[in-house]
């Protein structure tokens, strides 16, 4: 095709038939958009309605349910942006606020490991700066298929790789994150980026076109043949036999050095005070960064898409406005404005152009060489997109897999039994110590991380006088989502609520990830339904806001769904971070406190599935008051002084989390077991943790415990070079580190 | 009078906040320089931070050597101005021969994040005297061409002539003869791949072991 199918060219052609299927639009869809413009759409606007009417673009299948998250929201006087921004931001105190937000980037990268995780990087970085904040750290939750597959060397090196190469040359820290190993991820990895970023109250961006007269530019790579279709058909289509090549050259290709100029070039024009409103491109490009400022703002834009710089100069609107090249984004400038503003940029080296300006017509109009091809109103593609109230079933195996109680697997019976299953536990790929993934990242870079992983969250310093610092978490179990959508969702936020409580931190707010098959599937659907009603109902106990997040569906391969994985990330506030709490043993003599009540829950635990490859049963139960008297007990704990480390209990139990305190600390402990030693060792129940109190600090503690009715059970000492289990078994350090520390690189090189 | 450290951000830079704080925790005054500038500001000594100068294309430090800054550099390096090069820095001075050898793919083809114990080897350095020789520190390294190259001339010179100033304890990158860093023959340019700035606090490093090379050239800087 040569013509320019211009909106005259359209409305002399009504019948001209249209590719709108392939674009992923279903014909009601189609409709529609007719229906809205009084005429088909031209080329150019259906490319742009199909980006934007896209499951990933607009959440049609997610919006319903995604409501209860504002409508139950616990009133907050923290948070300054909420969800519909690009991402939350939390007000910390001192005058700082913390934006941050986590997103996925599951089907690029199976497709193309290394540059489908590079991105996912790059594109959440963006998120963050568009809000005005500098970005100071990031995250990966990683999910892979067994660790032992083939397709998971490739998969898992790449995305390790990617994430190293895109994060470490932004020069932001790595400070945490998840690795997870199930079947189900084989043909659909998870790939969930989470970056925080810092500003002053004031700062704040808004990614809104306002004032008719004001200039559009874009600024950064310039645009070529990347991720064309991407946001449509490769983020929400399901993986089916032989489409792999066709859709290989989809995936973005990422240039971090031209990002990391970006964040100093938008830093010092935010600083300047020469921006309007701005907004990242990321899935959809630019139709979306048009459609959604213009729609935000005073309604009207009018763009000439022949201005855009391109890379490949055979590109065409629809292409153009489908592009997903990386390392872009779109300010709105007053036009005195716009010679500071192309000083700043070519300091920077950053290729900006005029490419538009506001108008007050409340259309977005956009030529190309002289001819409109696109002339809509900007809210019917950025707001007003269909929404989907879709059919969900409670799948009928459910009962039957709570019925598959782990109460009747054999459980291991006498010293060398419990010590196996310990020494098993602590070699699966899924608990094994992940430093030869953590190494690819650099996790001291700006000089503020406080504590990284292996730790149960990450922490930064925000300010350097006051000690003022934020706590950040990420966790997720399928296994637990799979038995029970609903408590899944809230064990996850409870994890990460948790986590970050470890350090000494206030949890604040939320951002989560979810990640599930087809919603076209009513018995997948249903388990979104519930995740985000467990999740949403959760949040209001535990006074925690959802500030914003990502849905990622279709992670399916036929008609294989993925477990259910919502991964919630929570953020705290920490009030100084010289008095954060680390889970290594580093106390000779220190007492182990025991925190929490332990049941004998199995049920998607770690135990039955590295043991039994088993999974069935209830998840553990959950209990709000007992997360918030614990988090309540960590914080006073941190601020007294009283302990010398923290760690939760989680997936493995107290027996993992005895040996990896152990070993962080390099110190041994000698415990004694309150109980049935194989309960105590592995159950699962939540609202737990280990403390080591400070010698003589005892008496303290215990009155801390009492003050927030937190069961508290001595059960041992620190010190030695042995995890010994009184009257059952010991293992040495030496031993520990080399199952622990062995697994990994046994598999990965 | 004050120690100026002058400390350049070349576009890709990353480490040059924390260089900077490392010399205010030593003592001295960080002076920031700007790669597109030919001036030093006065700075009695210049300090190459680490990061990804020009995305490290091409070849780490290969573009970054051009910059408007390095003439001038080269030129008060020849009047025996002290110079440190970190990591990226200790590339960008071995692309501009202001140091001999050159830095390849770590042995295990990927980034290696990790603390190393180091040997101090020469303290005889602007950028060592802090140190006794033999001494040994725990510093943090972040790289993901790190691996130490030269000729077998290049080597035995830098053996003999005391030019191997710091060495790994366990060898994590497959640098030659385990150098983890040099010094040119008259002594006054020190590069090593490992950042000593972020082990200057207890808070946010493996410990303060770094701290030494800011407080030698604080402490050469104020004749002390």
């Amino acid at each position: 095709m040569t013509a320019t199918d211009s909106v005259t060219h359209a409305g002399a052609t009504p019948d001209q038939p249209q590719p709108y299927a392939e674009l992923g639009l279903t014909s009601p869809e189609y409709q529609r958009i007719r229906q809205v413009l009084g005429r088909r759409p031209t080329d150019a606007e259906l490319a742009l309605y199909s980006v934007m009417w896209s499951e990933h673009c607009s959440y049609k299948s997610s919006k319903v349910h995604l409501r209860q998250f504002a409508e139950k929201a616990p009133p907050s006087d923290a948070l300054l942006a909420g969800i519909g921004a690009n991402a939350g931001v939390v007000d910390i105190g001192g005058g700082y606020a913390v934006t941050f937000k986590i997103e996925s980037h599951n089907h690029p990268s199976y497709v193309e490991p290394h540059q489908g995780a590079a991105t996912g990087v790059g594109g959440i970085v963006r998120d963050i700066l568009a809000m005005g904040a500098r970005p100071v750290a990031v995250m990966d939750a990683l999910r892979f298929g067994p660790a032992g597959a083939g397709d998971t060397r490739r998969v898992l090196s790449g995305v390790v790789s990617g994430i190293s190469w895109y994060g470490n040359c932004l020069g932001l820290p790595n400070i945490g994150g998840e690795l997870a190993f199930d079947a189900c991820y084989a043909g659909n990895p998870l790939v969930n980026a989470l970056c925080v970023g810092v500003m002053r109250h004031g700062d704040l961006k808004l990614a809104t076109a306002d004032g008719p007269g004001n200039k559009v530019i874009l600024l950064g790579s310039r645009t070529g043949p990347d991720g064309i279709g991407g946001a449509s058909v490769l983020a929400s289509a399901t993986f089916g036999d032989g489409g792999h090549s066709a859709k290989r050259p989809s995936v973005q290709v990422g240039d971090p050095f031209l990002e990391k100029l970006l964040i100093e070039c938008c830093l010092e024009l935010y600083h300047d005070g020469l921006v309007t409103g701005i907004q990242d491109l990321g899935a959809a490009g630019v139709a979306c960064a048009t459609t959604e400022l213009a729609a935000a703002g005073t309604g009207g834009m009018r763009v000439r898409l022949d201005a855009v710089p391109l890379r490949d100069p055979s590109l065409g609107p629809p292409e153009i406005l489908m592009s997903e090249s990386q390392e872009r984004m779109m300010a709105v400038v007053e036009p005195d404005k716009v010679p500071a503003f192309f000083a700043v940029c070519a300091k920077w080296g950053v290729q900006a152009t005029v490419v538009g300006e506001v108008t007050g017509t409340g259309r977005l109009e956009m030529t190309w060489h002289g001819e409109t091809v696109v002339d809509i109103p900007p809210g019917t593609a950025a707001d007003e997109g269909p929404v989907y109230s879709r059919p969900l079933a409670r799948p009928g195996w459910q009962d039957q897999l709570a019925a598959d109680d782990p109460a009747a697997l054999p459980r291991p019976s006498g010293a060398s039994g419990l010590r196996a299953a310990l020494l098993a536990l602590l070699g699966s790929p899924g608990l094994a110590d992940k430093t030869w993934v953590t190494e690819q990242y650099d996790r001291y870079v700006r000089g503020d991380t406080v504590l990284a992983m292996p730790e149960d969250g990450g922490l930064l310093r925000i300010d350097e006088e006051t000690g003022l610092g934020v706590a950040l978490a990420t966790d997720g179990n399928g296994r637990y989502a799979l038995l029970d959508p609903y408590a899944g969702a809230q064990l996850a936020l409870c994890e990460a609520y948790r986590n970050v409580a470890v350090t000494g931190a206030r949890p604040l707010a939320v951002t989560n990830c979810m990640n599930f098959g087809s919603p076209e599937d009513p018995a997948v659907m249903w388990q979104f339904a519930e995740a985000v009603r467990g999740l949403a109902d959760g949040c209001a106990v535990l006074g925690v806001p959802v500030t914003g997040g990502n849905v990622s569906f279709y992670n399916q391969t036929g008609e294989d769904a993925i477990q259910p994985t919502p991964v919630i990330g929570v953020l705290g506030v920490h009030a100084d971070v010289r008095r954060r709490l680390s889970i290594g043993f580093t106390g000779e003599g220190a007492r182990i406190v025991l925190l929490g009540r332990t049941g004998p829950e199995f049920g998607g635990s770690a135990w039955a599935h590295v043991v039994h490859e088993h999974i069935g049963g209830q998840p553990p139960r959950v209990d709000f008051d007992a997360e918030r008297a614990l988090a309540r007990v960590l914080a006073d704990a941190a601020a007294a002084g009283v302990a010398s480390a923290a760690h939760d209990l989680s997936d493995g139990g107290l027996a993992v989390a005895l040996a990896e305190s152990c070993l962080r600390g390099g110190r041994g402990c000698r415990v004694r077991l309150p109980g049935d030693p194989f309960t105590f060792l592995f159950s699962e129940s939540a609202a737990r943790a280990i403390v080591a109190v400070r010698p003589g600090a005892e008496a303290e503690f215990a009155g801390i415990c009492a003050a927030h009715a937190v069961p508290a059970g001595t059960i041992g000492t620190v010190g030695g070079h042995l995890l010994e289990v009184e009257d059952s078994f010991t293992i040495t350090l030496a031993e520990l580190a080399g199952v622990h520390g062995g697994a990994l690189p046994a598999i990965f090189g | 009078m004050t120690a100026r450290v002058g400390v350049v951000t070349f576009p890709g830079s990353l480490d040059e906040g924390e260089a900077a704080r490392a010399v205010r925790r030593a003592g001295g005054e960080p002076v920031a320089l700007w790669h597109a500038e030919c001036d030093l500001r006065g700075a009695d000594a210049v300090i190459l931070p680490g990061g990804f100068s020009y995305g490290d294309y091409l070849r780490c430090g290969a573009i970054a050597r051009f910059s408007p800054v390095m003439n001038e550099l080269a030129a008060a390096v020849q009047a025996g101005l002290p110079v440190l090069g970190i990591c990226n820095g200790f590339q960008i001075l071995c692309e501009a021969h202001l140091l001999p050898g050159a830095l390849t793919r770590n042995a295990a083809l990927h980034f290696v994040s990790r603390d190393v114990r180091l040997r101090i080897e020469n303290d005889g350095t602007p950028w060592t005297r802090a140190y006794v020789a033999g001494q040994e520190i725990t510093v943090p390294l972040k790289s993901g061409e790190g691996a130490y190259v030269a000729d077998a001339g290049t080597l035995e010179a830098l053996e003999s002539g005391g030019q191997v100033v710091i060495r790994y304890l366990d060898n994590p990158n497959g640098s030659a003869l385990g150098i983890a860093g040099v010094r040119n023959e008259a002594g006054n340019v020190v590069g090593l791949m490992p950042h000593p700035e972020y082990a200057t606090s207890e808070l946010t490093g493996p410990g303060t072991d770094g701290l030494g090379f800011f407080s030698s050239i604080v402490s050469v800087l104020v004749g002390a």
